[in-house]
């Protein structure tokens, strides 16, 4: 394991504020600045949670990532879980969607704070959320 | 983690001193809920100066508080809020349901808590 990628387990909410303190680590060494370092912590905190509350356990996976393209480096942050996954994406993308009485901002939120967002599911497989913010 | 609830007057002045996990932030509100009843208090302060995040969870948690602080005759002012937070916050959106009333300092909160409560005893709209 290189020191630009970081692998988390999410059990707990305990694990969250580690993976949070993880995130904001790596956004401040890359050279993020403060707001952009504390969006990239709270879109961890949104994902990680989703994945304590809605599967139980999961991993995250928090990384330095580099295009060749746009020639400018950034971080990624990816996660997984093995829960019932989401049967509509475009609905628990919508600002306010929630099926566990939250103020259902997690997915939406992480997009919004967030340069790239990806989401991949399948019913009773599980999700994988990859989100990426770049270093302006 | 036991959090101390300060008493100033007849206002609860609570400091949130480090990263809470979702278990030590439903325990404080529970204590504070329970020092509000025990102390008649007629308003409460949360400074989250030393909170570096504010996710929809705790802002949710943050704005049940307050609800609830207000049921029990308690009105919530939240003051210390980072602008990093603030400009974090308003970009997940949380504004909308995000019905707390807010100051930048301890001092300040104090101040509102005092004009709104004199506004409320004189018989105004709250």
């Amino acid at each position: 394991m290189s020191e630009t990628e970081k692998r988390i387990s999410i059990k707990s909410s305990a694990d969250i504020i580690t993976a949070r303190g993880v995130g904001r680590e790596m956004a401040k060494q890359l050279g993020f600045n403060i707001v952009d370092q504390t969006k990239i912590t709270t879109a961890i905190s949104e994902l990680t949670r989703n994945i304590v509350s809605y599967t139980g356990k999961g991993r995250v996976i928090i990384k330095k990532i580099h295009s060749d393209i746009g020639k400018k480096d950034g971080m990624e942050i990816i996660c997984t879980d093995k829960g019932p996954g989401i049967e509509s994406i475009e609905l628990v993308l919508k600002a306010g969607y929630s099926t566990s009485g939250s103020l259902g901002l997690g997915l939406s939120g992480a997009k919004m704070l967030m340069d790239d967002f990806n989401i991949k599911s399948k019913p009773g497989k599980g999700t994988r959320v990859t989100i990426k913010k770049w270093l302006r | 983690m036991d959090i101390p609830i300060l008493k100033i007057e007849n206002f609860l002045v609570v400091t949130i001193q480090a990263e809470m996990s979702d278990d030590e932030i439903l325990k404080l509100q529970e204590d504070i809920l329970s020092r509000i009843k025990e102390v008649s208090a007629s308003g409460l302060i949360i400074d989250i100066t030393a909170l570096d995040v504010v996710d929809s969870f705790m802002g949710r948690t943050l704005s049940n508080i307050a609800n609830t602080a207000d049921l029990l005759g308690a009105k919530t002012v939240v003051v210390g809020i980072r602008p990093a937070v603030a400009l974090t916050l308003v970009e997940l959106g949380i504004r909308i349901k995000w019905n707390l009333n807010t100051a930048l300092n301890l001092e300040k909160g104090i101040d509102m808590l005092k004009r709104r409560i004199e506004r409320q005893g004189a018989g105004g709209a709250f």
